[in-house]
């Protein structure tokens, strides 16, 4: 039998990034442990040591104590959950939004070129002020209770819904198009048949951007704007000069986030797998 | 087009009224004011200046530590190893949920600012220059290590080179973090900066200041991106 060269001369070696040689799993493994007992300990020996107060730095902890606390004693007014409960509404009722006006006129804007010309030039203006930057505004048209947060979120999350639909409705293969046009597709058809299934991947991967973005403007939006929330919670928990209160809020905030991207992540695996890639 | 309809929708017809959005002039009256007398205990050039001053504090100082423990930890297995865990339980954090951390530690002064905008530049410079440093083609390390290359020569003269287009995306991203932040620190709480001008004129029942204060906001950090770019084109002359 023929001697079989199994790698073509100018073929590259399975790919390996480069850098020092990949870890056994034990050393992995050993060293991640290493560095989350680093981590913890490094905060732990900082705290305990009493080189700063308590107030400043509980120990880690005392931290997860308050956490569990604030889950079931109110603190100012609700729990920890409802605070959540609050922040998720606004939150969704913002991307909401962001998504059921973004989607739309990023696909419109990607068909027809006439409203391109007029949107294009007003939406690059907008979109380099920061979302922050509209809390003034959002407090004196909507006030602080869900009206305002909801517009800095949805100033958040707006931007990468229109692009990503945008771009996906334009690179749509053109003979899709020009097969739909020879069928005599409507506009109408064109966008909810042709242009719309085709953006799907971008479309998901922009509301991932968006969502993390919509989450963090609330955050922001809430430690100005509300009356209620986690954000509002973290800013009592610093006139309280109370550290494990404003701690316990970021790991939930942490914690939200990362489920919010966690699921989207999974609805674009479920997505892509579908279609294929 | 769009500032015809800002004066007929304000100014002509009243359609909008004064209280909730201002007129073109009365946003120039507004600009006029605090360009030469000053609003908010300060000029505009001076916010602006305090404004700038601040992130190119924070971002030089994240972009100093970031920049090489991403590069170690792209190149070294077992850096990534130890340094991952840390970086993980922080990431979903966003920046700026830091900022009454940093109020309760540092108060309401620049410090504290400096410290929001060094964690909200932090991440998104280690992450790219780490996947920049993962990016780079293996056969060009096995060629210089081939050709003998020393340590030092390895890292100045493949492992920047390489992941410098990755580096300055993760620049540009935190830049961009960094005013979005520093702008949401100022409004929570500062004695001057841009973030302080909106504060006050919300305060002020001011529309026509918080029209100038946002175009302020979003001029500054335009150009600041802008600038960026220039010294990225310059830095990496071979990418143009």
């Amino acid at each position: 039998m023929a001697h079989v060269i199994e790698r073509h001369p100018l073929g590259r070696a399975p790919r390996e990034p480069a850098g020092t040689p990949e870890l056994s799993f034990a050393r992995w493994l050993a060293l991640s442990v290493a560095g989350f007992v680093a981590f913890f300990g490094a905060w732990w020996a900082t705290a305990a040591s009493g080189v700063v107060s308590p107030q400043f730095l509980p120990t880690p902890l005392a931290v997860v104590e308050r956490f569990v606390a604030l889950t079931q004693t109110p603190f100012v007014g609700y729990t920890l959950q409802a605070h959540l409960a609050s922040s998720f509404g606004r939150f969704a009722l913002g991307f909401g939004l962001a998504v059921a006006i973004g989607v739309p006129l990023g696909l419109l804007m990607g068909w027809f070129g006439w409203l391109d010309a007029i949107v294009s030039p007003l939406f690059d203006a907008l979109r380099f002020v920061a979302p922050i930057a509209w809390v003034p505004f959002a407090a004196l048209w909507f006030g602080t209770g869900i009206g305002g947060p909801v517009l800095i979120i949805f100033s958040g999350a707006f931007p990468p819904c229109v692009i990503n639909a945008y771009r996906g409705a334009k690179f749509v293969e053109p003979r899709f198009v020009e097969a739909a046009q020879t069928l005599g597709a409507s506009h109408w058809r064109m966008i909810a048949e042709v242009l719309l299934p085709a953006s799907v991947p971008s479309i998901v991967a922009g509301l991932r951007i968006s969502a993390g973005l919509g989450w963090q403007s609330l955050v922001g939006a809430e430690l100005i704007v509300a009356s209620s929330g986690i954000g509002y919670l973290l800013v009592r928990g610093q006139a309280n000069i109370s550290t494990s209160i404003v701690m316990s809020g970021m790991i939930a905030i942490g914690l939200v986030g990362f489920a919010i991207d966690a699921l989207l992540r999974m609805l674009e695996r479920r997505i892509n797998r579908r279609r294929g890639r | 087009m769009l500032f015809a309809a800002w004066y007929v929708f304000t100014t002509l017809t009243q359609a909008i009224s004064p209280g909730r959005f201002p007129s073109p002039s009365e946003v120039g009256d507004a600009l006029h004011q605090i360009a030469l007398i000053g609003y908010a205990d300060a000029r505009l050039h001076e916010h602006v200046l305090h404004s700038v001053k601040l992130v190119l504090y924070g971002f030089a100082a994240a972009t100093l530590v970031g920049v090489p423990l991403g590069l170690a930890m792209g190149w070294n297995r077992s850096i990534e190893a130890f340094a991952n865990p840390a970086f993980l339980l922080l990431r979903p954090i966003p920046p700026l949920a830091w900022i009454p951390l940093a109020i309760v530690w540092l108060g309401l002064g620049d410090a504290a600012k400096v410290l929001i905008i060094w964690f909200a530049a932090f991440v998104p410079t280690v992450i790219n220059s780490y996947s920049g440093v993962r990016a780079i083609e293996p056969y060009l390390v096995e060629a210089a290590r081939m050709l003998g290359a020393s340590r030092a020569m390895m890292i100045r003269e493949v492992l920047i080179p390489g992941a410098l287009p990755m580096i300055f995306t993760g620049l540009r991203l935190s830049l961009q973090a960094c005013w979005t932040t520093l702008v949401a620190g100022e409004l929570i709480g500062a004695i001057a900066g841009l973030g302080h001008v909106l504060y006050q004129s919300s305060l002020d029942l001011f529309p026509a200041m918080i029209v100038v204060g946002m175009a302020a906001v979003a001029v500054t950090g335009a150009a600041m991106t802008l600038l960026l770019g220039a010294v990225e084109r310059r830095a990496m002359p071979w990418r143009t």
